[in-house]
């Protein structure tokens, strides 16, 4: 591989990382607008950048919007005083959010994102793209365990503890959930292995949500868990554990758990639009209209990322509407609900698969 | 630039997994086995066992280590303390030692397979050793079916015995048995 190549696909890279780190961006302030919504109230509307915001219309209707509100944001974590508490173990506290922030935003490097000519437009499109989501975030619970122990206090301990016990337990399901999807595609004769460019032209007519509902089910369950989301947040549940994990941090360093969480919520998002909802697809029982070139690719492009948007306003709405979780019940439903319902249901698809299949296929 | 990844991989693999043995802190030998892991899977890939690199960081780095760790922190083992090393287990130690550094050594003076992995295995029987998902499954669930039988049996064995164990079936309970929570157990 020569130099001029190694540059291109680094820049790919880098792209990738700050597409999905200026989705999680909009998606705070997604969060901000529909909380306010959803509790009757306007959300941030009045943060404003004296010039841009003297604009006479777009200038108005920008700050209504509450876009500077993001920059205000930003601003505060990069500009903030950074304090390292006393009694912190050093290393691990320095290492805790880059350990979440990596993982966060690797796999999207085996996501298929859009349609150049047919063809799917992805990163890396290995054979085993699932396999590598699945190992890549599995590394992302490190930086929540080191950050609940290296803050060295109670509170943000137990977070850390309550996360990784939390996802080792939802990652079984979840690897379970997935596996039906798998072999649907698999079916003899076909050649699609684990990659997710695959699972992607299977759904060009029909889409899996509806295909394996229950699957689906099961999947975003534990998508929930898996992105310590409400109502399964207990690595951060404000009200017994002050902020959880991330109690002891600040500034830059909170931000960076910040992002990597709505990171992971994007990157979900779009896993799930990729493995039910048809990924770049139009919609199911169409053909894909997307013209040949560069605006095919574009308008698919886009399409996958109003797709991903609906999902993340799910995400959203979930959030503010549910209670929490006790922690109990977050064991009992993954471990006595989830997994061996998962096991059924990857059973029932095999059998379902094995009656529509010829025989001596 | 393979050689120089290549070189690079192996002494993360090698320092890390050395370190683990020699760090007096429980937490920072974990990490380094966690290092140790990545760099192996990171070997695995470069010798085209994709699949197989996948499911290194998959169960090993993101999985056992993960329980480690957790385990480390909840018994809190930040007390460093010098165990005395017994007769028993130094010999023990040292025949293990020995023993393994002959074979390393073995493998490598000998002729058959001291020559370039391309050499010893076909580049298409690599796919089988890991490369490819399917085919590796069909090595595994065809030829070695036996194996996989027996060591399915094993780990069947060894979880019914944790759960008797921790079920407390065989011991009465003590009240210094301390419970997973870290606060004595009433019984």
């Amino acid at each position: 591989m020569n130099l001029i190549e190694l540059l291109i696909t680094a820049a790919c890279g880098l792209g990738a990382a700050i597409a999905i780190m200026s989705m999680a961006g909009l998606s705070v302030l997604a969060e901000r607008k529909v909380c306010g919504a959803l509790q009757g109230r306007l959300g941030p509307n009045r943060t404003t950048i004296p010039l841009l915001g003297d604009i006479p219309i777009l200038g108005r209707m920008i700050t209504r919007i509450g876009i500077f509100q993001l920059v205000a944001d930003a601003a505060k974590f990069v500009f903030k005083e950074e304090t390292i508490p006393g009694h912190v173990k050093k290393f691990y506290y320095h290492l805790a959010p880059i350990v979440v922030l990596i993982p966060a935003l690797v796999p999207i490097s085996v996501l298929p994102f859009g349609s150049l000519d047919g063809e799917p437009m992805i990163l890396a499109n290995v054979d085993i793209g699932m396999l590598v989501i699945l190992a890549v975030s599995s590394l992302g619970v490190y930086g929540t365990v080191l950050a609940g122990w290296a803050a060295n206090s109670k509170y943000p301990f137990l977070g850390g503890v309550r996360a990784s016990a939390q996802m080792i337990s939802y990652e079984l399901a979840m690897g379970l959930a997935i596996l039906p999807v798998f072999l649907w595609i698999n079916q003899p004769g076909s050649d699609a292995a684990l990659s997710l460019s695959s699972v992607v032209s299977f759904q060009e007519t029909h889409w899996f949500v509806y295909l394996q509902p229950f699957t689906a089910l099961l999947f975003l369950i534990c998508l929930f868990a898996e992105t310590n989301r409400a109502p399964f947040d207990m690595a951060e549940s404000e009200t017994d554990l002050v902020g959880g994990f991330h109690t002891e941090y600040g500034a830059f360093k909170f931000g960076m758990f910040f992002i990597g969480e709505y990171a992971h919520i994007v990157f979900g998002s779009a896993l799930f639009v990729t493995l039910f909802l048809g990924g770049f697809n139009f919609l199911p029982m169409f053909a894909s209209p997307w013209p040949a070139g560069v605006v095919g690719a574009v308008l698919s492009t886009l399409w996958f990322v109003v797709k991903v948007s609906g999902l993340i306003f799910f995400f959203i709405w979930i959030r503010w509407t549910l209670p929490r979780f006790r922690y109990d019940q977050v064991m009992t439903l993954g471990w006595k609900v989830l997994l061996p319902l998962s096991i059924v249901n990857l059973l029932v698809v095999m059998f379902i698969l094995m009656a529509i299949t010829p025989v001596n296929a | 630039m393979d050689i120089f990844l290549f070189y690079f991989l192996s002494a993360l693999t090698v320092f890390s997994a050395v370190m683990v043995t020699l760090s007096r802190n429980t937490v920072n030998g974990a990490m380094y086995m966690v290092l140790s892991l990545i760099g192996t899977a990171g070997l695995f890939a470069m010798l085209g066992a994709y699949f197989l690199a996948a499911l290194q960081v998959l169960v090993y780095a993101g999985a056992v280590m993960v329980l480690f760790i957790f385990i480390i922190m909840l018994v809190d083992v930040d007390a460093e303390e010098k165990v005395k090393i017994g007769t028993g287990s130094l010999i023990a130690a040292l025949i293990a030692t020995i023993t393994m550094s002959v074979g390393v050594f073995m493998l490598f003076y000998n002729p058959e397979w001291n020559q370039p992995l391309s050499v010893i295995v076909e580049s298409s029987s690599i796919e089988a050793f890991g490369g490819s998902a399917k085919k590796y499954g069909a090595l595994l669930y065809s030829k070695n079916i036996l194996p996989i039988q027996v060591v399915g049996m094993l780990l069947l064995i060894a979880m019914v015995g944790v759960i008797l164990i921790s079920k407390n079936l065989f011991t009465s309970s003590t009240p210094e048995e301390v419970s997973e929570q870290g606060e004595p157990t009433e019984s």
